[in-house]
Formats: structure tokens, C-alpha cells, sequence
């Protein structure tokens, strides 16, 4: 069974359970109990694909829905000032139990009209350049940055190549490794290749426990290895690209538990969980001298891949 | 007599059996490859001693022809001056990838090299600097954690000894057996050109055909010059990447260095009879004194 049949099923018992008058307890309760244990058939024991399935489906939280959760007076910027507006990166100053941050995250649109604004969450290299300019204006002010990585890649487009999307990229990596402010990246659902990788250069990385990262999306490593992209399955299934094998590899620094059905059936149980690793590491950070903290986030990437 | 005949035939027959059994199947293409190769633009052959005096440009139609490590450092530095560093450093399959070692031992056998970079320090007009150089040879060029690993260290060998950096690139970006570790390379490399840049030093990135994928992402476009060679794919994606994605097709010049210098991605392109005393000049514009 596929993770849309899946989802589809618990949806139609969800409805069920919402059309029960609240007075019959006695059936109310059954139907909840039948749904967690539905839930835990389908959501335990995942292999690496149901998981990458799981990563992008559609009912899963975006990274607005996390900004609103998160922050208090979120104000989005606009523009890299050479070219244009990229909707794919949603990005400004918000605050963040009363302190400002910078806020940079890839979004993808909730429904068909908001994911051709915002190109379904694929970057422009405007969206990498208006990231670079709100990243040197954090610098400035002295304020963390907060970034929200969920891309399946940078948009592979004719104007992209011809705008230096490689170049954007490079440029991203450039500044966030010697930035003069912490950074802390949350991969939300979908990481794929260098265009997030260009958000994830950070001070600590926290990963969804259904998210993804990898260095490309299944279907591209498929076609480059099995030249055949309907082997998406079969790759996902070869690549280490979930939270858990990335943090056994060191990549990442945390793993934010999801409940049951991933985080789209219960955004709040997960922000709390963000909540208390902010709480934790923001103050820590900030706190740091910061000649350590330059030398701690070089150390963190330098050592990986070392012989 | 005929039976005879046919008894010799098939002896003879089963003796080539078994000589293909032990001689690998390479031999048989090596030997032309080593006196004729064929221009993929103009179709003609050149005798490669030809092709080697002309820098390995076709004569006719003036098409790079791909070059390897050791051919391109015998082009650009002075003669035995190249001093190799990590030349041992080799990968290893951490992620057990199906296939990929013999893949490796495949790639080492045929090139002659451990991975596919060579990095050390070499001189130019008697003007010493580090340098990396990158062979597509090798696995289409493709940046594993040695690779990154090795690029790193020179980054660092030039930025300790304040030496001027040299890159030539030549990639089809991020190696997919490694996995996320290969991707994370492109933010190693990017990191330790931030350092060496911030203290003053100069990077020079060559970028040749191709140049994509990761190492285009990363440390090919942060050189504070970026030359390219005449014709060199450059880009990101694949265009057969881009052309599924926009269903239309690509123009023939698209991600051609004259293109991406068009679009204001590199400062200019250098052919190879020109190269050596542009890295030179350009060398030498950053270590005299300035007063």
C-alpha cells in the first residue's frame, strides 16, 4: 500500500470520527482508538521510501505553517535587488519569543494556484541571491538566522542556468560558512541536492524524522544510475538520505521526533519539540565568542569526508 | 588436406578464444586511440602526435580536446617543476555501494591515477603556486570526499604558504555513490576558499569541458578570476535536465563558455596557446610589490 492510500484511509475514518455526535462516547472513543491503531500499522516500520513518499506528500506542514508556529511578527522581505522576486524562498524579520531573527525558508504552495507561484518550492537563483542579501543584512544587525530547508532542488529552468544558478549556489555556500551570526537550518520535509544544501550551512541542522536530504531526488539518481527514472523506489531505498542515517553520519545535529502520520496530522506536538531545541541552542550560540563560533561551524564541515 | 585445413582454422579459432579470455577488451581500442583520434565537431582524425604539439586542439576546426592531469600540468607549468601532494589518497566504498569498488579499481587501472584530482604545487615562470587539477578521465571527473578532501587541503597548502591558487576544473559534479557526503564537499570546499579568500590570497578557477553539477555549484565559480576554455560546457543541470523540464529545446551554444561569458558568468576565455602566459601575467599582477 502506497502513503497516499494510506493517508486516504485514515482520512475517510477521520471523517467518520468527526460526524459522531459528541454525546456517544462509547463510539467516539472506539473510532479514535481503531484510527491510532490504523496509524500505527501503516506508519511503523517505513522503509526509506514510504518515508520519501511520506516526506512529500501534500498534507504535510509547509514551512509557512512553521513560520506562523514559530515566530511572532513575521515581516517578509521581498527581492534580491538585481533581477527580481523568487516566491519559492519566503524570508524576513520575525520574532522569536520576543527577539528578532532572521527567518529564510523554502516554501512550497499548499494547493495547485500557490505551487505555481511558488514554483513548488524549486529556487531560483533570485531566491538564492534575495537569501545571501538577508543573510548579510542579519549579519549586520546582529540577528540569528533561522533557515526552513523544503526543496526538491533548484529550479532546472532555461532562465535559471542563464541568471548563474551554480554561481548563486556557490555564492550561498560561500557566505553562510564565514556569516558573523549563528545559523540554525530545520529540514522540513524535502532536501534535494545543492539547492538545499545552499540553506544548510549552518551552525546546527535539525531534521524532521520523516524529512529527506539527499544529494539528488530519487527519480535523478535513478536516472543517472539505472537510466531509468521509474526506479525511483529502488534508489531511495539504496541512497542513506532519512534523519536517522544522516544523523548517524554526523550531518545532522538533531532529530525532531514527528508523531504517528507524520507532521501534517499534528503540527503542534512538533513545534514544541523545534521550541525546545531553539530554546536550547539559540542562547548557547549567541552566547559564544564569535572567533569560536566561525571556527566551530568551518570545523563541522571540514571534517566531513576526512581520510 | 581439407579436413586438415579445417582442423588448423579451428585451432586457430579457439587460440583467439582464449587470447580475448586473457587480454581485456581496452587493448583493442587503445591502439588506434593511440596514433588516430577522431574530432567530434569536424569528424577528421589528427594523429595524436600532431594533437600533442598543437596543445591538443584540433588543427581544423580549433576543438579542445579533453585533456588529462599530467598533460595539462606538462602544458602550463614549468618543465619539472610540479611537486605532487596526496597522490596516495585513494576512496573507499564507506557506503557499500553496489558495484562502485570495482568501478574504482576499473578507473584506477585504466588512468593510472588514485582519484580525479591531482593537486601539489607547481611553478610558472619561476612563480610558485598551488594547484589542483582535475581529470575527467577518472569517473567523469566526479567530486567524491577525496576529491574534496584533496582540493581542500591544497586550498589550505596555498592559503598557509600564502601561495596564489590554481583550479582547473573539469567535472560532472557530485559523485552519486558517496551519497550525501559528496554533496557536503561542496560546502567543505566552499568553506576553506572563504578563509584563503578573506586573507587576501588570489584564486584563479580554469574552468574546462564540462564543468557542471556540484563543482560548478561550488568552488569553480569563486575564483576571484574565472577563465574558461574555448567551447567548455558549463552550467548546472544536464540540458537534457532542463530541456524535460521546460519541454523545448535547448539552443546548440547554450552552457558553452562564449554563452556563460555572454551572461557575465566568467571574465574570459583563454585558448590553450594563450593560457599559460595569462596565468602568468595574472600571477604576476598579484605577488610583485605594488609599490
Amino acid at each position: 500500500m502506497t502513503i497516499a492510500e494510506k493517508e486516504n484511509i485514515i482520512k475517510e475514518q477521520q471523517l467518520i470520527l468527526r460526524k459522531i455526535p459528541p454525546e456517544d462516547t462509547r463510539r467516539y472513543n472506539r473510532q479514535k482508538i481503531k484510527i491510532e491503531k490504523l496509524k500505527k500499522q501503516f506508519y511503523t516500520n517505513l522503509d526509506r521510501w514510504d518515508i520519501v513518499c511520506l516526506a512529500r506528500s501534500p498534507q504535510r506542514a509547509k514551512a509557512q505553517d512553521y513560520i506562523s508556529a514559530l515566530f511572532s511578527d513575521f515581516y517578509p522581505f521581498c527581492g534580491d535587488r538585481c533581477f527580481g522576486e523568487d516566491r519559492s524562498i519566503t524570508a524576513g524579520i520575525a520574532r522569536y519569543n520576543g527577539r528578532p531573527v532572521t527567518v529564510i525558508a523554502q516554501s512550497k504552495g499548499t494547493d495547485l494556484a500557490d505551487n505555481l507561484k511558488k514554483n513548488f518550492g524549486m529556487v531560483s537563483p533570485e531566491g538564492y541571491r534575495k537569501a545571501i542579501r538577508l543573510a548579510k543584512q542579519a549579519e549586520k544587525f546582529s540577528r540569528p538566522i533561522i533557515t526552513i530547508v523544503d526543496t526538491p532542488g533548484a529550479y532546472p529552468g532555461k532562465g535559471a542556468e542563464e541568471r548563474g544558478r551554480a554561481q548563486a549556489i556557490a555564492q550561498c555556500l560561500y557566505t553562510f560558512s564565514n556569516l558573523k551570526t549563528p545559523v540554525i537550518c530545520i529540514v522540513i520535509s524535502e532536501g534535494g541536492s545543492g539547492g538545499a544544501l545552499a540553506l544548510s550551512v549552518a551552525d546546527r541542522i535539525y531534521m524532521l524524522e520523516n524529512a529527506v536530504y539527499s544529494i539528488l531526488s530519487p527519480e535523478g539518481f535513478a536516472s543517472i544510475l539505472y537510466k531509468d527514472e521509474t526506479l525511483a523506489p529502488k534508489a531511495a531505498r539504496q541512497m542513506k538520505m532519512t534523519a536517522a542515517d544522516l544523523y548517524q553520519k554526523h550531518i545532522i545535529d538533531e532529530i525532531v521526533k514527528e508523531p504517528l502520520g507524520g507532521a501534517g496530522a499534528n503540527i503542534d506536538v512538533t513545534v514544541r519539540r523545534i521550541r525546545n531545541l531553539l530554546n536550547r541552542d539559540l542562547p548557547l550560540l549567541t552566547g559564544k565568542k564569535m572567533k569560536n563560533l566561525l571556527e566551530e561551524r568551518y570545523e563541522k564541515y571540514r571534517r566531513i569526508g576526512v581520510m | 588436406m581439407e579436413t586438415l585445413f579445417r582442423k588448423r582454422k579451428e585451432q586457430l579459432e579457439n587460440f583467439k578464444k582464449a587470447i580475448r579470455r586473457f587480454v581485456p577488451e581496452r587493448t583493442k581500442r587503445e591502439i588506434p586511440d593511440n596514433i588516430f583520434k577522431k574530432c567530434e565537431k569536424c569528424g577528421r582524425s589528427v594523429s595524436v602526435r600532431r594533437l600533442k604539439e598543437n596543445n591538443h586542439v584540433c588543427p581544423d576546426c580549433g576543438r579542445c580536446f579533453k585533456m588529462s592531469a599530467a598533460e595539462r600540468i606538462e602544458m602550463v607549468f614549468d618543465a619539472g617543476s610540479f611537486y605532487e601532494t596526496d597522490r596516495r589518497m585513494t576512496s573507499t566504498n564507506s557506503e557499500n555501494f553496489e558495484g562502485y569498488s570495482e568501478k574504482l579499481a576499473k578507473y584506477k587501472k585504466r588512468t593510472g591515477l588514485n582519484e580525479a584530482v591531482v593537486c601539489g604545487t607547481a611553478k610558472i615562470d619561476g612563480r610558485k603556486c598551488a594547484v589542483a587539477v582535475m581529470d575527467s578521465n577518472f569517473m567523469m571527473g566526479s567530486m567524491g570526499a577525496v576529491v574534496g578532501e584533496k582540493i581542500c587541503r591544497t586550498i589550505e597548502l596555498a592559503h598557509s604558504k600564502k601561495l596564489p591558487l590554481i583550479i582547473f576544473c573539469t567535472s560532472g559534479g557530485a559523485r552519486m555513490q558517496e551519497g550525501i557526503i559528496s554533496l557536503m564537499q561542496m560546502a567543505k570546499t566552499s568553506a576553506a576558499l572563504k578563509r584563503f579568500s578573506d586573507s587576501g590570497n588570489l584564486y584563479i578557477s580554469v574552468l574546462t569541458h564540462p564543468t557542471t553539477g556540484g563543482v560548478s555549484a561550488s568552488f569553480a565559480m569563486l575564483g576571484d578570476i574565472i577563465i574558461a576554455e574555448p567551447g567548455a560546457l558549463i552550467g548546472f543541470a544536464g540540458k537534457r535536465v532542463i530541456e524535460k523540464t521546460i519541454n523545448e529545446s535547448l539552443p546548440r551554444e547554450f552552457q558553452k563558455a562564449e554563452f556563460v561569458m555572454e551572461k557575465g558568468f566568467v571574465d574570459m576565455i583563454a585558448d590553450r596557446d594563450s593560457l599559460r602566459k595569462t596565468l602568468s601575467d595574472l600571477i604576476a599582477m598579484h605577488t610583485e610589490d605594488a609599490g
